[in-house]
Order: C-alpha cells, then sequence, then structure tokens
C-alpha cells in the first residue's frame, strides 16, 4: 500500500481547548473543556487517485483539510506527502520545497480569490514563490487560463468581474499553475450551482488525468464524491466508521450511520415512493461526545459494548468499518 | 487573438473613461455639495502652494515689509505700490499675502501630520489584527489610553517633552518637525482601530489562507494581500484628520507653541488679529479665520461626501 | 372549480438603477391550489425568491412589483398599503427562511416569541396562546417541549431552530407558507427530517407550500407540482413526475441530467454550456437560446410564453401549438 501512495496519514489526531478564561472556571467551578475535532484518522491515497471524506458539520472533514495542508499542526500523528513528513518540526526549508506539491482549491469562490488583485497578480504568486523565472511566467499565465477554460484576456480583470464558477475556476488555475503533485478540494463546488457544478467537476477529471494529480476531496455531498472518488471515507464526529470504494459503499453500506446518510439523501430516481427508515435525533455535541462508539445514541443496533467501548476502523471484506455490531457478526 | 493591440494612449483614454464612470465619480458629479467642496479646496490647495508666486508679497521676509504700511484698512494701496486687497497688519504685512503664506504651512503641517498618523496607525492596527494575542493587547491598550486623552492635550505633553530635550538655538528649525509628529501622534490610535477591525475580518477569508498554505510569511501577508482591503475606511478617516490637523495646529499655533512666529501659520495669524479686534483694526483676524473655516469646513464635507459615497458599495 | 390558495397573473418586478432597469421577473404567471405544495426551482440569479419576496410584497427600493396581479384565496393583495400587508404576512402567509435567526429574535424565549405572535394575530388569551404554543413545539418535533419552551435560540442546534420556525408559522395556521431555500443550511440528516416534518404539516393543517430551492432532489421528495425559472422568466411547470422524468423544456432536462444521482456510476457528467445571462445582458427572444442545443430562427427573436404540452406548461418553441399558427 505504502509502496506507491502520494499522501499517507497516520494516527491523526487533532484537539483544541476551548476552555473559558482561568477566573471563569475558578468561580463556576468547571474543569478545562477539549474539542476533539479529529480523533485516531489513518488513511492512504494512491498516487493519481482521489480519496473522498463525507460528513456532516462537525465531522472534522475540514479540520483534517487544514491539517493536511499544514494550515493547522495536529495534535498527535503523522501526515507524509511524496515521501517527506508535513508534520516534522525540523526543517523549515524543506518544508517550503514541500509546500510547492501541496496546493488547496477552497469552497467559497467569492472569498478564495483576493478581490483586490487582479487575476494575473493571483496566478503569478505561486509562480513568484515557488521560484519560476520571470519570461516564462509571462507565457505560463495565459496558458493556465486556457487549461481551466478561461481566455487569457481575463488575466488583467478583477475577480468581482466574473460568476461563481468562473472564480472557482481562477482557483483551480492559482492550484495547479506551481505543477503540484496533490490538491486538498475543500467542497469545492457546494457554494456553486447545479449546471455550473458539473462544469467544474467535469474539468476537475480532465485534469487530474492530463496532469497526473492527486485529490483529497471533502465533501458533504454524497452523489458529487460518488462520481469523483476512487475510495470514499465516511467521519462521523472526527472519526473513520467506514471506509470503501463508491461501488461498495453505496451499494451496500454496512455502518449503520452510512446507512442512515444515504437514507436520508433526496433522491430523484423514486419520486415519493420511497421506503424511508426512521431517522433519530441529531449529532451530538464534539466537546462532550457520547461514551464509547459516537453514533451509539442514534444507533438502532446498539448494545451494552457500544456504549463503553471505542470501535476501531478494522479491515472486513471489501473495506474497513468502525462498528462493534459488524466485528461481533450481529449487522 | 486577431485584435490590434491598443495603443498606450487608447489604453489611458481607457481608463480615464472607466474612472469617469465609476460609482465615485458618479456620486461626485451628481452631489453639488461635493462639487462646491472639492473645488474650494482644490482652489486653496493650488493658491497655498504657488503662494511666492501668487501672493502680492512674500510675508516671511522681513525686509519687504514697511512699517509705514501699517494697520492700512482692505483695498487700500501701500507704499510700496501694491494694492492691499484684506488691508495690512501692525508690521505692515499684506494679510492676504500672510494668509496664503500661513495656509501653506497649516497644510504642509496637516498633510505631513496627516501621512505620519496614517502610516503608524495602520501598520499598528495590521500588526494588532493580524497577529493577535499579546501584540494585539499591548497595541491596543496603548490606543485606549491616548484615545481617552484630548489630541490637543497629547500634543502639547509631546511639544513640551520634545522642547526639553532640544537645545534651545535649535528650536525654531526643528518646530516644524516636532509639530508635525505631536499632532501626528495623537491621532494614530483611530486609524489602528478601525484596520484592526478589518484585519480581524479579512483575518479568516480564504484567500489569506490560500497565501498561508502556499507558504507566505506573515509580512507578506498583512501588507500585500490584507492592506489593500482595508484601507478603504482609512481615507475617510484621513480626511476628516486633515481638517482636524489643521485646525489643532492653528490651535497650538495660537496657545503660542506651534509654528515659531517668523512663519506664521493661520493660527498665528488669528491669534496676533485677536489682539486688535477691539481696536478697530477687524481686518486682521476676520480674514484669517475666514479663510481657515472654509478651509476646513471644505475638507470636511469633502470627507463627508467620501465615507457616504464609499459605503453603499461595500455593502 | 375551488379557488386556488395563490395566484399569480403577469408578475413583472423591475429594478431601477443609475445604468437604466433591469427586469428581475417578467412576465411570470402560475396558481398554488388549496393544499398542494409547489416547488420553486432554478439557479442563482434565476428570480425564484424574487418571486417569493414580491409574493409577501417584500420587494425594496431600487426594486419594484411594476405590473400584475397576486390574488390570495381570490382576495388581492398586491398594492396593499404597508398597514394592510403587515396583516396578510404572518397570518394569512408565513414564510421561512434559509436561515432560523433571520426569523427568531435570539433576544427572546422562543415560547414568548409564539406567544407574541398569535397574540398580534388571532384573537386568543395569553394562556391559551402559551398552552397552543407548547402543543405546537410538540408536533414540530422539539423533544420535552413543555421544558424547551423557555429556551433560547442560541440553546438550540439548526435543525431544532428551523422546527421553531415552522412552529411559529403554523400558529396562526396561515392559509399559504412561503418556504425560502428552508433546508439549505442543514445538514443532510437534519434536511430529511424537516422537509419529511413541511410535508406532514402542509398535509395536517391543508397549508398550500411554496418551496423555492435550487435543490431538486428536494422538490422531488415532498412537492406535488414544480416551476422551473430561468432569468425571470418561468419556462416549465407541471407534476414533479411528469417534469422529472419528462421533462420538454431543454434547460430541465439539462438541469436533471446535470445533477449527480446516487445510482449514477462515474463519467462525465452531462454540463449545460455557458452560463445564465446576467440581468443586464439578456438576449432577444427566448432568454435560454445561446446555450440551447436546439435553437432556431424563432427562438432568437420572439420570446416564447408558457404553453400547454400534454400534462405539462411550457415555455418552449419546440412545444404546444404549431409554429405559425395564431394566438
Amino acid at each position: 500500500m505504502s509502496a506507491d501512495a502520494m499522501v499517507v496519514v497516520e494516527g491523526l489526531w487533532c484537539q483544541f481547548d476551548v476552555s473559558r478564561p482561568w477566573l471563569n472556571r475558578i468561580f463556576n467551578r468547571e474543569g478545562r473543556a477539549t474539542l476533539t475535532a479529529v480523533a485516531d484518522v489513518s488513511f492512504a491515497i494512491p498516487q493519481r487517485k482521489t480519496f473522498a471524506l463525507v460528513g456532516e458539520s462537525g465531522s472534522g472533514k475540514s479540520t483534517i483539510a487544514k491539517l493536511v495542508v499544514g494550515l493547522i499542526p495536529p495534535t498527535r500523528g503523522h501526515i507524509s506527502i511524496a515521501g517527506s513528513s508535513v508534520t516534522d518540526k525540523s526543517g523549515s526549508a524543506r518544508r517550503q520545497h514541500n509546500r510547492r506539491r501541496i496546493q488547496m482549491i477552497f469552497q467559497d469562490p467569492y472569498a478564495s480569490l483576493n478581490p483586490r488583485w487582479r487575476v494575473r497578480r493571483i496566478l503569478a504568486e505561486p509562480l513568484r514563490v515557488f521560484g519560476l523565472e520571470k519570461d516564462r511566467r509571462e507565457t505560463r499565465i495565459p496558458e493556465l487560463l486556457r487549461l481551466v477554460g478561461l481566455d487569457s484576456a481575463d488575466a488583467g480583470k478583477f475577480p468581482h468581474e466574473f460568476s461563481g464558477g468562473q472564480r472557482q475556476r481562477i482557483a483551480i488555475a492559482r492550484a495547479i499553475a506551481a505543477e503540484p503533485a496533490f490538491i486538498v478540494c475543500d467542497e469545492p463546488t457546494s457554494a456553486l450551482d447545479v449546471s455550473v457544478q458539473a462544469q467544474i467537476l467535469n474539468l476537475m477529471r480532465e485534469l487530474q488525468e492530463q496532469l497526473g494529480l492527486t485529490y483529497l476531496f471533502i465533501s458533504h455531498n454524497l452523489a458529487v464524491v460518488r462520481h469523483m472518488a476512487s475510495d470514499i471515507g465516511v467521519l462521523y464526529l472526527g472519526r473513520l466508521v467506514e471506509v470503501a470504494p463508491p461501488n461498495e459503499l453505496f451499494d451496500r453500506p454496512r455502518h449503520p450511520y452510512t446507512q442512515m446518510l444515504l437514507d436520508a439523501v433526496p433522491d430523484l430516481e423514486s419520486i415519493g415512493s420511497r421506503v424511508r427508515r426512521p431517522i433519530e435525533g441529531e449529532a451530538a455535541n464534539p466537546i462532550n461526545p457520547p461514551t464509547g462508539c459516537a453514533f451509539h445514541p442514534r444507533c438502532p443496533y446498539r448494545n451494552d459494548r457500544c456504549k463503553s467501548e471505542v470501535p476501531l476502523l478494522m479491515q472486513i471484506a471489501d473495506r474497513k468499518v468502525a462498528c462493534h455490531g459488524i466485528s461481533e457478526g450481529r449487522l | 487573438m486577431s485584435e490590434p493591440i491598443p495603443g498606450s494612449w487608447q489604453r489611458f483614454r481607457a481608463r480615464l473613461e472607466r474612472v469617469w464612470d465609476s460609482d465615485l465619480t458618479y456620486s461626485f458629479r451628481t452631489s453639488p455639495i461635493a462639487i462646491i467642496a472639492g473645488c474650494m479646496t482644490a482652489i486653496l490647495l493650488v493658491l497655498a502652494l504657488m503662494a511666492p508666486w501668487v501672493a502680492p508679497q512674500d510675508a516671511f521676509d522681513v525686509a519687504a515689509v514697511r512699517l509705514e504700511d501699517g494697520f492700512l484698512r482692505p483695498l487700500e494701496r501701500g507704499s510700496t505700490g501694491i494694492l492691499h486687497l484684506a488691508g495690512t497688519d501692525s508690521q505692515g504685512r499684506d494679510v492676504l499675502s500672510a494668509i496664503l503664506y500661513g495656509a501653506r504651512v497649516s497644510l504642509l503641517v496637516g498633510f505631513a501630520s496627516v501621512a505620519f498618523s496614517m502610516a503608524m496607525g495602520v501598520a499598528l492596527g495590521l500588526a494588532a489584527g493580524f497577529l493577535g494575542g499579546r501584540v494585539d493587547a499591548v497595541i491596543m491598550r496603548i490606543a485606549d489610553v491616548q484615545l481617552s486623552f484630548p489630541a490637543i492635550l497629547i500634543a502639547l505633553l509631546v511639544f513640551g517633552i520634545a522642547r526639553g530635550f532640544i537645545h534651545p538655538s535649535q528650536h525654531e528649525q526643528v518646530a516644524v518637525y516636532v509639530l508635525i509628529i505631536s499632532i501626528g501622534l495623537s491621532h494614530w490610535a483611530s486609524y489602528a482601530r478601525t484596520v484592526r477591525s478589518s484585519t480581524l475580518v479579512e483575518r479568516n477569508k480564504e484567500y489569506v489562507q490560500a497565501a498561508r498554505v502556499m507558504g507566505r510569511d506573515n509580512t507578506a501577508i498583512m501588507f500585500e494581500h490584507v492592506m489593500p482591503n482595508v484601507v478603504g475606511p482609512v481615507l475617510v478617516i484621513a480626511t476628516i484628520n486633515l481638517a482636524l490637523a489643521v485646525i489643532e495646529e492653528a490651535t497650538l499655533s495660537f496657545l503660542g507653541v506651534g509654528v515659531p512666529p517668523t512663519q506664521p501659520s493661520l493660527g498665528t495669524l488669528i491669534r496676533v488679529g485677536q489682539q486688535f479686534l477691539f481696536s478697530g483694526e477687524w481686518w486682521i483676524l476676520l480674514f484669517p479665520s475666514i479663510a481657515l473655516i472654509i478651509l476646513s469646513l471644505s475638507i470636511n464635507l469633502l470627507g463627508d461626501w467620501l465615507r457616504d459615497a464609499l459605503n453603499p458599495r461595500l455593502k | 372549480m375551488t379557488e386556488p390558495a395563490l395566484s399569480v397573473r403577469n408578475l413583472r418586478v423591475e429594478f431601477f438603477g443609475r445604468r437604466g432597469k433591469l427586469v428581475a421577473i417578467d412576465d411570470v404567471s402560475f396558481d398554488v391550489a388549496k393544499g398542494e405544495i409547489l416547488g420553486m426551482v432554478g439557479e442563482s440569479g434565476a428570480g425564484k425568491s424574487v418571486t417569493g419576496a414580491a409574493i409577501v410584497g417584500l420587494i425594496e427600493h431600487p426594486g419594484r412589483m411594476t405590473r400584475g396581479e397576486i390574488r390570495l384565496k381570490g382576495d388581492r393583495i398586491d398594492h396593499l398599503p404597508a398597514a394592510g400587508m403587515r396583516k396578510i404576512r404572518g397570518k394569512r402567509i408565513g414564510m421561512v427562511f434559509q436561515d432560523p435567526l433571520s426569523s427568531l429574535n435570539p433576544l427572546f424565549q422562543i415560547g414568548d416569541q409564539i406567544v407574541e405572535t398569535m397574540r398580534a394575530h388571532l384573537d386568543i388569551s395569553k394562556a391559551d396562546a402559551r398552552r397552543r404554543a407548547v402543543k405546537l413545539l410538540d408536533e414540530v418535533g422539539i423533544p420535552a417541549a413543555a421544558s424547551r419552551v423557555d429556551s433560547y435560540p442560541h440553546q438550540l442546534s439548526g435543525g431544532m431552530r428551523q422546527r421553531v420556525v415552522l412552529a411559529l408559522v403554523l400558529c396562526t395556521e396561515p392559509e399559504l407558507i412561503i418556504a425560502d431555500e428552508p433546508t439549505t443550511a442543514l445538514d443532510v440528516s437534519v434536511q430529511a427530517q424537516i422537509i419529511a416534518l413541511i410535508k406532514a404539516l402542509a398535509k395536517n393543517y391543508g397549508t398550500s407550500v411554496m418551496l423555492i430551492t435550487h435543490d431538486l432532489g428536494v422538490v422531488a421528495e415532498i412537492a406535488d407540482r414544480v416551476a422551473v425559472m430561468y432569468a425571470g422568466r418561468l419556462v416549465e411547470i407541471g407534476s414533479v413526475r411528469d417534469v422529472l422524468k419528462g421533462a420538454k423544456h431543454p434547460y430541465s432536462q439539462g438541469l436533471v441530467s446535470a445533477i449527480p444521482t446516487l445510482r449514477q456510476g462515474a463519467g462525465a457528467l452531462r454540463q449545460i454550456p455557458g452560463a445564465m445571462p446576467r440581468l443586464h445582458a439578456m438576449p432577444n427572444g427566448c432568454a435560454f437560446h445561446t446555450r440551447c442545443q436546439f435553437v432556431f430562427e424563432r427562438c432568437r427573436v420572439e420570446r416564447p410564453m408558457p404553453v400547454r404540452s400534454g400534462d405539462i406548461e411550457v415555455a418552449c418553441w419546440l412545444h404546444g401549438k404549431a409554429v405559425g399558427a395564431g394566438p
């Protein structure tokens, strides 16, 4: 597995101290409060493939995106990209060199481009930072614009002169400018209209083919993920509960949360005639998660072990699942 | 791809057209107050700048002044042959020329102090908002303390301290610089506060995160990315502060702690003229006062218009 | 035939700006029958929210409703004075927005807000109103309603808040509810609960619902009929089954096939080239013709109005009356 893996994440934890100020705690006799955003997450992404992380709010998917890219440091765990470690504290020069390989595409096309910069400058920044010579920059910028389906004349415009979909194209052009190997996509189409979404997703797939890119694709939209990913991880309250390829995951979901999630997606195909499993409750508070398996309060198959022991992600048949019910053979 | 590349003149014209058509220019064109205030400010600025060429007399040149021309009424002709449109003062100095030269000093001090406080305030506000933590706490506490004092008091304080350090023979030469710095120091906090709040908002936006992902350091992000996005309101504050600075300089000079008497500003003229108001030589006080009022009023109105014009676009 | 709950005829909304006037809604007509859920779909800028706002008289300067008639159960409600409209809003028409915090005042307890609304529109005592409020909260699925009735909005999660908004809207038993993207900001699992709730409540109370959304999936789940908006015009309207399975307008067809579904495997998604025209650069004739693969000459010059074609009304020269036939 690790031989050709572009991205390896091992035992990733991310906890935030959200305690109230010291004085308040003394008066109210409170303890410290910790928010566990990411708990013991491990996965690997082979080269030129797309790994998708799905989850709802509070699942930790955006935090993982930021951890992988290096925007926040993990509390514990190890991340390496193209063989070199990202989490190692030493060697800042080496880290800067590595940054070239990793880029990110953000959710909000209106906020991810500096409104006061022209497109030319936005695209020139990564070229400048990663040391592309000036004269080559002149040809590279129109080339990038053409690659993402825009006109080279667009280089002189400001972001507000473009629509949401076009801005996302510019963001993609910026991400591929310095020829990265790996791109983290944080809900890249969630803020776009459906028809524009189709254009952008198709563009991302084309670029992946052409440039040999590896993607970490974060989304809450299961249908989009099915379309893009070669492997999918389902997150619940910071932990991976199921990891499987798309066909296996969607045709035969095994973890109760995955089943519930798939059931909740409105389906265009069967109009008004769907039999729905009753859905219970809402996701718990990540500051005070339930004991044992975080999903147990909402799970129709829970037993005593689920209430006390955290299930580990284990390889079972064609996928990985973290569920006592499944590992015990009950489900 | 087959379009002829426009020449530099066409590009310039296109740019002018874009500016003419822009929301800001349109708002200016359609607001009578803005146009009047703008014109007044422009006229005063030009006259003050061109004082050596426009003024009938070099008001700072002691040799050009004749004592026997003293206390001439407005529209009287003096012995030097000059028609004194605003009369002369006790020394025989042409009041109109004195106003022009005085306005020059006032505006010089005004612009310079605004530039100083803007640079300091923006830089500190950016640092406080972006870096947060202790840097933020220290800068903002100093700003809080300072904002609780009236600006004049601060200027007086700085001025007094500076006087203690500088040798009396140097006083006159550096007076203007000390004045600029003291007025500048009394205003930086308002810029810092505004810039800090805007920076706090911009800091969390994705384009800043994108720059971080690229590995850019804090200074680069602060000045290249964030600053252009937070300086909008700064322009408005600067305009209003300019009027304030001019008044402050006048007040300080009026109190006798401003510019040296050899380079009188409008404030000095007002102080001097005050003595003669009730002895009948009203013109020595009236004209410099009118000039000061017009100057600060126009700048203020311009600032008001600018604030309103920039606001709806921000919505 | 009974009076439709809502009847909109020839609605036109224009925005007056520096550069002239922009037509945000151009001659739109539709009905919502009693107890029916009508889904209004379209992409951003298509004018669906503006339509909703026009119906309740919330179009603000520089926009204005310049033409059209809006009838609520036969009573004309467009061009009512502000006081009259305020009585209608809240009592006869309820509104649910995307962000529950736009409808809920963060400073007041949820029970009090419901009681206040009831007392403003109905003749009811405080005690009775409070009893009804608790009952409503229970109906919308707030657990332990009797004790939660005194909570503040910020103490509830997003899904719970939206339930409270539904209770707030239903407390006056309105004839029509306009829901503008009620579940867009919610997680998928919560979204499923809320749309099921909307459907159940509409059925129980006999209220008509105009559901404005960009999400065709939500419409497929609970709506009876669907209207497709494009660039301020109505391009197709019909039953959900007819439109989703057999859309006639090329835009609707493109929209339905551009949506990735759970069944579909990997492979390029069908995309519609180009983008919706901006209001100030509207093409002549049919607004969609610049992106349509079936475009012909008439489309470029004459705007098609909705005509009946089978069970659907569609605004497209490919359907309805034969080309060249008189009115």
